[in-house]
C-alpha cells in the first residue's frame, strides 16, 4: 500500500484528458447550438437583399401577426420533446380552445379565457398521467387525445352546425386584434418558457429525463411529476393559443388546427431540439417558428401562383435538410 | 476461513477511523429479494461502520448490485431490515435515501450527455437566487469543486465532450456531498486511468477521515487491498464472509467468491465434459447435416475430422483455427494474444472485469481494439462483426436476452436468421430446406419446444441457449466464441450444452470458452489462458489446468497456495503494468473498427 501512496503528491492533479473536445468538435457544437439563428438571419438577409424595396414593416407585421398564436404550440412541444416524448393532441386542443373561448365569451370575457385553459390543462394532465404513471407510449396517448379532442369539438358544436360567436363589444376580442397585442402575449409566454427551461430545476429535470430517464430516476429527480406537468403545460399552451385565435377570429371555428401539431414539431426540430430528447432550447424554437413563418411569407409572395402546395413542399424539404444536418454534425463529432 | 458476519474484529486496521463500539453507519440484516421467483438475494448481511471503507465483493450474479439498489431505495426488500445509524429505514425512492444521507455512484455513469458539466453537477439541487437558478454561482462552484477532483474543464461545456474518466469524476463529485454520511460506489474505477484512481482514493480517504462510511465495489484486487479496511463477500445472494480486509489473503478471498474450497481435493467431476480430448465424439449424424447446409467458404464440413480420430487435428494444427495477437484498447485490454487450434477448447479465465468478454468482443470486432485476428492463418482485415462472421467466427454472447435471441420470433426464425443469406437462391429461401435444418437441430440439440413455430420467449433459458447455438452451427463456424454459455440455465440443459461443446470440438471447431465457473474451465478446456486487469497473466497447458493453479493465477500471486498476504512486490509490478502507455494503440484500434 505504501508503495503507491508515497508517490502520490498531495496537491490536486490536473487530468490532462479532462476535456477531449478538439477545436473542430467545439465548432461543430457551436454550429449545432447557433445553427437555427444563423440560418434565420441568412434567409432574412437574402430576402432583403433580393428585393430591398419590398421589405417593409408590413412584412414584419404580416409574418408576426398572422401566426403568432400557433407558435405557442411549438413552445409547449419544445418541453415535451425535450423529455423524449411527443404531443400530437395540440392541433385538436388548439381548435377546441378556440371554440371553448367563443362559447365562454357569451358569459363574460374572463370565462372566455379560463374555460379553454382549464379544459385543455385537464386534458393535458390526463395524457401526462397516462404517460408517466400508466407507462403508455406518448405517441399513442396523444394520438388518442388528438382524436378525442376532435370528437369533443364535434359534440360541442353539433357536428359543426352550431357556431359560437364572441360578442362584438367584448374586450376579449382585443386580445387577438392587430399585430402587437397577440405578439406581445406570445413573446411574454416564450420569455417565461425560456426562464423555465434555462433557469429552473424543472427545466434541468426535463432535459435529464430526455437524456437518460433511468439515471434521472436514480438521481432522485421527480420524473413522473415532471412528465405529468410537461403534458399539462403543453395542453394549456395549446388552449391559450386557441383562445387567442378565437379572439382574433371572433368565433369558434371547428375546422382549424388540423396538422398543426406536425408544424409545431417541425418548428421545434428545425430549432435544434433533439427529437430523441435530452436537449432542447426555447431560443431555438423561436428561430424555428420564425424561420417557417418567413419562408411561408416569401413563398406566398413570390410563388403564390403555385399555391399552398409549394409551402408545404418547401417546409418539408427544409425539415429534411435540418435533420440531415443534425445527423451529419452528430456523426462527424463521433468520428 | 469464513468468519460469521458482523463479528467484530478488533485487530483489523479498520479501527483507524472507527471506534470499535460505534453504531453501524449502514446495516442490512438478512435482506431477501427475488425477481419473479428468481432469488437475487437470499440472506445478505452488511455492516458498515462510520469512518471505514468497506469492500463489497462477489462474482457476477452474487447479488452486489441488488443489495446496493436495496440500500439506496431503488428496490425494496422482500424481507429483512435496513438500518441507517441504528434506526430502521424503508426507503421508497432513491430521493428518500439521498435525503437521508446515502450518496451513490452507480456502475453506469449517470449523467445527462447534452447538459453542461455544471448543471449535471448540481442537477436537482441548483443554487438559487430569487427562486431561479443562479448560473454564475453554479458555474463558479462547479469549477471549484471539480478542481478538487483534479478535473479542470470548461464547466459550461456539455458533459459528453469530456473524457470517460473526467465524466466519472463529475459523477463522483455529484454523488459525494459534504453532508453524505454514507457513500456507495459501485465499480467507480472501471473507466478510470491509474492516475485518476489515485485521485479517487484521495477523495475516499478524505471522506473516511471525516467519518463517512464508504462502500466500495471493485473487481481489482490491488485497489481493494489498498483502500479498504473491511470486506464483505457475497455468493449466491448470501453473505459468506465479513471481516478485516488485511486479514483475508487474496487466494482465500477468491475461493470465497467462487465458492471453491481450497483445501478439499476435487476428485469427482461435476460437469458433463469429456474427461479428456481423446474421448470427445462428434455427433453421429453429421453427414446428414453436411448435405443440408451449403458449403461455406471455410465450412468445417469441407475437411471434416474423421469421427473418433480427433488426434488428426493435432497434426494439422500447424495453422491455428483462431490466432489473436496484441489486442489492446484504451482501458480494458493490454496486448492479449492467444491461439486456438482446430478441435481445441481453450478456456479464458479471469475475474469479473479482467477483460474476458471484451477480448471475445474484440475478436469478433464488436469492441474496438488494436491487434490482429486471423482465422485459419488468414488475417481479417476489416475488423467488424460482419467480416468476422464471414471469416468463420461465431460468438455466443454473454447477455442472451440483450444480444442473442429475438424473443418475439419463433424457434425456426431464430435458428435460420444468421444463415438466411446463405440458404437463399436468387434471394428466395426455400422453406422446405429451412424446415429440414430446423428439424435437424431441434432433434440434435434436443430443443424442448412445442414445435418450430413456438416463440423463443416462451422457452426456458437452457433451450434459448440451444437455439442460439443452433443458429451459429448453421453457419459452419471455424471458431466459436462462447461467453458464459451455461450461465443461468438449469442443470440438465447445462450438461447438454457442455456435451455439445465437446462434440463441436471433436468436429474440428476451435472453441474459446469463457466461464466464471472454475469447474467448467478446468474440465472443459484443453488449455486455459488467464486474464488479469486486461492482460494475459498466465497460460495453463494440459495437466497444469488444475484448480489450485487456476486460483493462484486468478489471485495474481504466482508464489503458490497458502501465501498469507498481499506481496508488496506484486503491487508494484501490477502498477507498472497498469501505468504503461496505451493510448497509441487504442487510436489505431478505433480507426480499424469504424
Amino acid at each position: 500500500m505504501s508503495v503507491r501512496t508515497s508517490q502520490v503528491p498531495a496537491a490536486p492533479r490536473v487530468s490532462p484528458e479532462g476535456l477531449l473536445e478538439t477545436p473542430r468538435e467545439r465548432w461543430i457544437r457551436r454550429a449545432e447550438r447557433r445553427g437555427p439563428l444563423v440560418v434565420l438571419v441568412a434567409v432574412c438577409a437574402a430576402a432583403t437583399i433580393a428585393s430591398p424595396s419590398d421589405a417593409s414593416w408590413s412584412d414584419v407585421s404580416t409574418i408576426l401577426g398572422n401566426n403568432a398564436f400557433v407558435w405557442l404550440l411549438a413552445l409547449g412541444m419544445t418541453f415535451v420533446i425535450t423529455t423524449g416524448g411527443i404531443d400530437l393532441s395540440v392541433g385538436s386542443l388548439y381548435a377546441l380552445g378556440g371554440v371553448l373561448a367563443a362559447r365562454g365569451s357569451s358569459s363574460g370575457p374572463w370565462l372566455a379565457i379560463l374555460l379553454p385553459l382549464v379544459v385543455c390543462a385537464a386534458w393535458g394532465a390526463v395524457q401526462g398521467i397516462l404517460v408517466a404513471y400508466g407507462g403508455m407510449a406518448p405517441f399513442i396517448v396523444t394520438l388518442a387525445g388528438l382524436l378525442g379532442a376532435r370528437g369533443l369539438l364535434q359534440a360541442l358544436t353539433n357536428q359543426g352546425s352550431t357556431t359560437y360567436l364572441v360578442p362584438a363589444h367584448s374586450w376579449f376580442r382585443h386580445l387577438g386584434a392587430g399585430t402587437w397585442v397577440p405578439v406581445g402575449i406570445v413573446a411574454a409566454l416564450f420569455a417565461i418558457g425560456w426562464v423555465l427551461m434555462e433557469r429552473t430545476g424543472y427545466g434541468a429535470t426535463l432535459t435529464a429525463i430526455g437524456g437518460n430517464q433511468d439515471s434521472a430516476v436514480l438521481l432522485g429527480l421527480p420524473v413522473a411529476r415532471a412528465k405529468v406537468l410537461v403534458y399539462l403545460l403543453s395542453g394549456t399552451l395549446a388552449g391559450a393559443a386557441g383562445a387567442l385565435g378565437g379572439a382574433r377570429l371572433g368565433s369558434g371555428v371547428t375546422t382549424i388546427g388540423v396538422g398543426y401539431e406536425l408544424t409545431a414539431i417541425a418548428a421545434v426540430v428545425i430549432g435544434g431540439t433533439l427529437l430523441t430528447g435530452g436537449y432542447g432550447t426555447v431560443g431555438g424554437t423561436v428561430c424555428g417558428v420564425l424561420l417557417l413563418a418567413v419562408i411561408h411569407h416569401l413563398i406566398d409572395r413570390y410563388l403564390s401562383q403555385y399555391g399552398s402546395a409549394m409551402t408545404d413542399a418547401v417546409n418539408g424539404a427544409f425539415l429534411a435538410v435540418v435533420v440531415l444536418a443534425q445527423a451529419l454534425l452528430e456523426r462527424s463529432r463521433r468520428r | 476461513m469464513p468468519t460469521s458476519p458482523d463479528e467484530p474484529d478488533p485487530s483489523a486496521p479498520s479501527a483507524v477511523g472507527a471506534p470499535a463500539g460505534a453504531p453501524a453507519a449502514l446495516e442490512a440484516r438478512r435482506v431477501v429479494k427475488s425477481f419473479g421467483g428468481v432469488h437475487a438475494l437470499r440472506a445478505a448481511d452488511l455492516l458498515v461502520r462510520p469512518g471505514e471503507v468497506h469492500a463489497l465483493m462477489g462474482e457476477n450474479g452474487a447479488g452486489k448490485s441488488t443489495l446496493i439498489k436495496l440500500l439506496t431505495g431503488v428496490y425494496r426488500p422482500d424481507d429483512g431490515v435496513i438500518a441507517l445509524h441504528g434506526t430502521e429505514r424503508a426507503f421508497r425512492t432513491p430521493l428518500e435515501a439521498q435525503t437521508a444521507g446515502i450518496s451513490t455512484i452507480y456502475q453506469e455513469v449517470n449523467l445527462v450527455p447534452m447538459m453542461s458539466v455544471a448543471r449535471n453537477l448540481f442537477l436537482g439541487r441548483e443554487p438559487r437566487r430569487y427562486g431561479l437558478v443562479d448560473l454564475r454561482t453554479m458555474n463558479r462552484l462547479a469549477s471549484e469543486i471539480l478542481e478538487r477532483y483534479g478535473v479542470r474543464v470548461d464547466v459550461t461545456a456539455p458533459v459528453h465532450t469530456l473524457g470517460l474518466g473526467a465524466r466519472q469524476m463529475v459523477a463522483l463529485a455529484r454523488a459525494v456531498r459534504t453532508d453524505a454520511r454514507v457513500v456507495i460506489m459501485d465499480e467507480p474505477t472501471s473507466s478510470l486511468e491509474p492516475r485518476e484512481v489515485q485521485t479517487l482514493f484521495d477523495v475516499i480517504r478524505t471522506l473516511r477521515d471525516q467519518g463517512s462510511a464508504v462502500v466500495f465495489v471493485s473487481h481489482r484486487l490491488d485497489e481493494l487491498y489498498e483502500i479498504c479496511d473491511r470486506v464483505t463477500v457475497l455468493r449466491d445472494g448470501r453473505t459468506v464472509h465479513s471481516g478485516a480486509m488485511a486479514a483475508l489473503p487474496r487466494m482465500e478471498l477468491i475461493s470465497l467468491m467462487l465458492g471453491r474450497d481450497l483445501v478439499a481435493a476435487q476428485d469427482g467431476r461435476v460437469t458433463a465434459f469429456a474427461p479428456d480430448r481423446s474421448q470427445r465424439r462428434p455427433a453421429p449424424d453429421d453427414a446428414a447435416l453436411a448435405e443440408l447446409l451449403p458449403a461455406g467458404r471455410r465450412g468445417r464440413w469441407a475437411r471434416q475430422a474423421i469421427p473418433g480420430d480427433s488426434d488428426s487435428n493435432a497434426t494439422d494444427s500447424g495453422r491455428a483455427a483462431l490466432s489473436v495477437s496484441g489486442l489492446t484498447d484504451r482501458h480494458r485490454l493490454r496486448d492479449v494474444s492467444l491461439d486456438v487450434a482446430p478441435g481445441e477448447v481453450v478456456g479464458l479465465g479471469g475475474l469479473l472485469g479482467a477483460g474476458r468478454s471484451e477480448t471475445a468482443q474484440a475478436v469478433l470486432g464488436a469492441h474496438p481494439a488494436a491487434g490482429t485476428v486471423s482465422v485459419d492463418g488468414k488475417r481479417i482485415r476489416r475488423r467488424n462483426p460482419q467480416a468476422a462472421v464471414r471469416a468463420g467466427i461465431a460468438m455466443l454472447a454473454e447477455d442472451r436476452k440483450a444480444e442473442g435471441v429475438i424473443p418475439g420470433l419463433s424457434v425456426r426464425e431464430n435458428i435460420v436468421l444468421a444463415a438466411l443469406p446463405r440458404l437463399s437462391r436468387a434471394g428466395i429461401v426455400s422453406t422446405a430446406r429451412q424446415d429440414r435444418i430446423v428439424e435437424f437441430f431441434m432433434n440434435r440439440l434436443r430443443i424442448k419446444a412445442s414445435g418450430p413455430e413456438q416463440k423463443v420467449q416462451d422457452l426456458s433459458g437452457g433451450n434459448q441457449q440451444k437455439v442460439l447455438l443452433a443458429r451459429w452451427m448453421c453457419l459452419n463456424p471455424r471458431v466459436l466464441l462462447l461467453d458464459e454459455p451455461t450461465r443461468g440455465i438449469d442443470v440438465g440443459a447445462k450438461a447438454e450444452v457442455q456435451g455439445i461443446i465437446d462434440q463441436l470440438a471433436a468436429e474440428g471447431v476451435g472453441v474459446l470458452l469463457i466461464s466464471s465457473e472454475l469447474d467448467e474451465l478446468i474440465e472443459g478446456s484443453d488449455r486455459v489462458v488467464v486474464l488479469r486487469t486486461g492482460s494475459v497473466a498466465a497460460r495453463l497447458d494440459g495437466d497444469e489446468v488444475t484448480a489450485p493453479n487456476l486460483l493462484a493465477a486468478l489471485a495474481g500471486d504466482g508464489s503458490g497456495l497458502g501465501e498469507p498476504e498481499t506481496g508488496e512486490p506484486e503491487l508494484g509490478e501490477s502498477e507498472s503494468e497498469s501505468a504503461g502507455p496505451e493510448s497509441g494503440g487504442a487510436d489505431e484500434g478505433e480507426g480499424n473498427a469504424s
